[in-house]
């Protein structure tokens, strides 16, 4: 095992993340801010508490989420497109490092960055609302969970993707509508029929309500099929990696 | 530890297009070598060396690096391996100090400060290591992409098109390191369309053209065996074309027809040099000077490569 290798490729991501530290950190900063303002404050006062929970506190996993997602893909993505991109990837391609510690480098590095980002966003939304933690252990299982899950397709996209553009296709057009529908700001229970069934078939709505189980102890949909779609995601990924370090896809000739 | 260094075997490349890049290629590279790999544009050669050093993935074929296998032991041969590619590839707000020693750590070493300052000397970057990569000039660039690939102080050291691009000063200077290298013990493979650059540093000269490694070669032997000698006379009183009684010889007629050239084979035992001198001292043609000079690589490879065009 290069771990030595693995460690540079780790703190070369990271130095990158140090110097867009302040964007890094302010955006999500900010537009969470802006979505407690928003939808827990102005809108949020005139709804009912849902499943017991205040409204502000409840949208908190939800936009947690909703930033891990963006977060990862667009870290993930962008930490192997630049390489591939500048043509620096030669170095990573002739380096005595396995498949395996490429991708542990390039997507711990990934998952650092939008964990953070995500622990900075719950640490905000205390100046907002009062949230309590019922799993405190099982939130951040889980929000790591996702947050390679996330890295590891960020990282496909950032290998199938030709140039910058197409990097924010998959964040912009499917991730972000699909958490919006996905219960980040509203029950599913409050959807009416037939959205409602329609809303089960979006993936996301399982990673939200299986994060939300872990602050609120209650959940719309069951723990367990939470858990295994998130991990069939997960899977899916790996597979999809080890099938494009196989083959060199978008990466060798 | 006997043996070449570097063992290619039925090396093939072709791409889905049905492009075939590489046709088989076999070769082998001594220890402490210089290697020149000459061809034209698109004849094979980036392709061949991407693939000993795992960018591009082979069709079909072997490389083994000290006798091991290239892909079953990667790490092994990889960590011998060094590579500058030819395009200037570098993380533009790196500086240069940084993005050296992550290509250090990146091939598993421990980090030496005294090793990677001596490195940086020795490429007169040591002024520069706090210089971010945009920052710097081609040349520079290119300096400190000689350095990433040595950082991790490899056996073997690919040059791809080193001193494209480059002024002769740092062409020079280059050339100078390379040597520094052979002489601490650093085999070196180069592909260069600087036939200069052959000449002047390879211990032995490979040709690939379309994708076939159609000569392999001692330069010495190379120039000795294919090299055509001239001798060039210069003429007391020009003349207007070659003289009926001299067309059996290879003359040709230049400078306002001040010069005579006449080519020969400086290996064969009868070179025609005197009969030819009698005949003109009996023609009355008399001449002043006289020179005689070898062919260059860059001839012989261009006689090389036009030879083998198919058709030609």
């Amino acid at each position: 095992m290069n771990w030595r290798g693995v460690w540079a490729l780790y703190k070369f991501e990271m130095h990158r993340f140090r110097r867009t530290l302040w964007t890094g950190l302010a955006v999500p900063v900010i537009t969470t801010s802006l979505y407690f303002i928003v939808f827990g404050s102005a809108i949020g006062s005139r709804i009912n508490e849902i499943d017991g929970v205040e409204y502000g506190a409840f949208i908190v996993p939800g936009l947690m989420m909703l930033s891990l997602f963006t977060e990862s893909i667009f870290n993930a993505s962008f930490g192997i497109h630049m390489p591939r991109f500048t043509g620096t990837i030669y170095e990573i391609l002739s380096a005595p490092l396995s498949a395996f510690e490429t991708v542990l480098g390039y997507v711990g590095a990934a998952t650092t960055k939008s964990m953070t980002v995500a622990l900075v966003i719950f640490a905000t939304a205390h100046l907002f609302v009062d949230v309590r933690l019922e799993h405190p252990v099982w939130m951040l299982a889980y929000l790591t969970l996702v947050a390679v899950t996330f890295c590891l397709f960020g990282f496909l996209v950032g290998i199938w993707a030709k140039g910058f553009e197409q990097l924010q296709v998959i964040p912009l057009l499917v991730v972000t509508p699909l958490t919006f529908l996905g219960g980040t700001f509203y029950s599913i229970d409050m959807l009416p029929e037939p959205w409602r069934t329609v809303t089960m078939f979006n993936p996301v709505v399982y990673l939200i309500n299986g994060f939300r189980w872990t602050f609120f102890g209650t959940a719309e949909v069951a723990v367990g099929v939470s858990l295994a779609a998130t991990l069939g995601f997960f899977l899916a990924c790996l597979v999809a990696i080890a099938w494009v370090f196989r083959t060199g896809y978008r990466l060798k000739q | 530890m006997n043996g070449p260094i570097l063992s290619i075997r039925g090396l093939k490349k072709a791409y889905a297009s049905g492009t075939e890049a590489l046709k088989s290629i076999d070769l082998d590279i001594a220890r402490g070598e210089i290697f020149a790999l000459l061809g034209p544009n698109g004849a094979g050669k980036t392709t061949l060396i991407n693939i000993v050093c795992g960018t591009v993935t082979a069709t079909a074929g072997q490389v083994l690096v000290n006798g091991r296998d290239w892909q079953q032991d990667y790490r092994y041969a990889r960590e011998r391996i060094g590579l500058v590619p030819q395009e200037l590839h570098t993380d533009a707000f790196e500086p240069v100090l940084s993005t050296v020693r992550f290509s250090r750590e990146l091939f598993g070493k421990t980090p030496d400060r005294g090793y990677i300052e001596q490195l940086l000397r020795d490429l007169t970057l040591w002024d520069k290591r706090r210089t971010i990569m945009k920052e710097l000039s081609g040349g520079m660039k290119r300096r400190v992409m000689i350095a990433k690939a040595l950082a991790h102080e490899p056996e073997i050291l690919f040059l791809d098109e080193p001193t494209a691009g480059v002024d002769v000063e740092l062409r020079r200077d280059m050339w100078a390191l390379v040597r520094r290298l052979r002489e601490n013990g650093t085999t070196i493979i180069l592909t260069t369309h600087y036939i200069e650059e052959a000449e002047e540093m390879a211990d032995r000269v490979g040709v690939i053209r379309h994708g076939e490694l159609i000569l392999v070669e001692e330069k010495q032997a190379l120039m000795r065996k294919l090299g055509k000698k001239e001798l060039k006379l210069l003429l007391s009183e020009p003349l207007e074309a070659v003289p009926a009684q001299l067309r059996d010889y290879d003359l040709r007629l230049g400078g306002d027809g001040r010069e005579l050239t006449y080519a020969f084979d400086a290996n064969s035992e009868r070179t025609g040099i005197p009969s030819l001198l009698t005949a003109m001292r009996e023609m009355g043609i008399a001449f002043k000077d006289l020179d005689t000079r070898q062919s260059s690589l860059e001839e012989i490879f261009v006689e090389l490569v036009s030879e083998r065009e198919p058709g030609k």
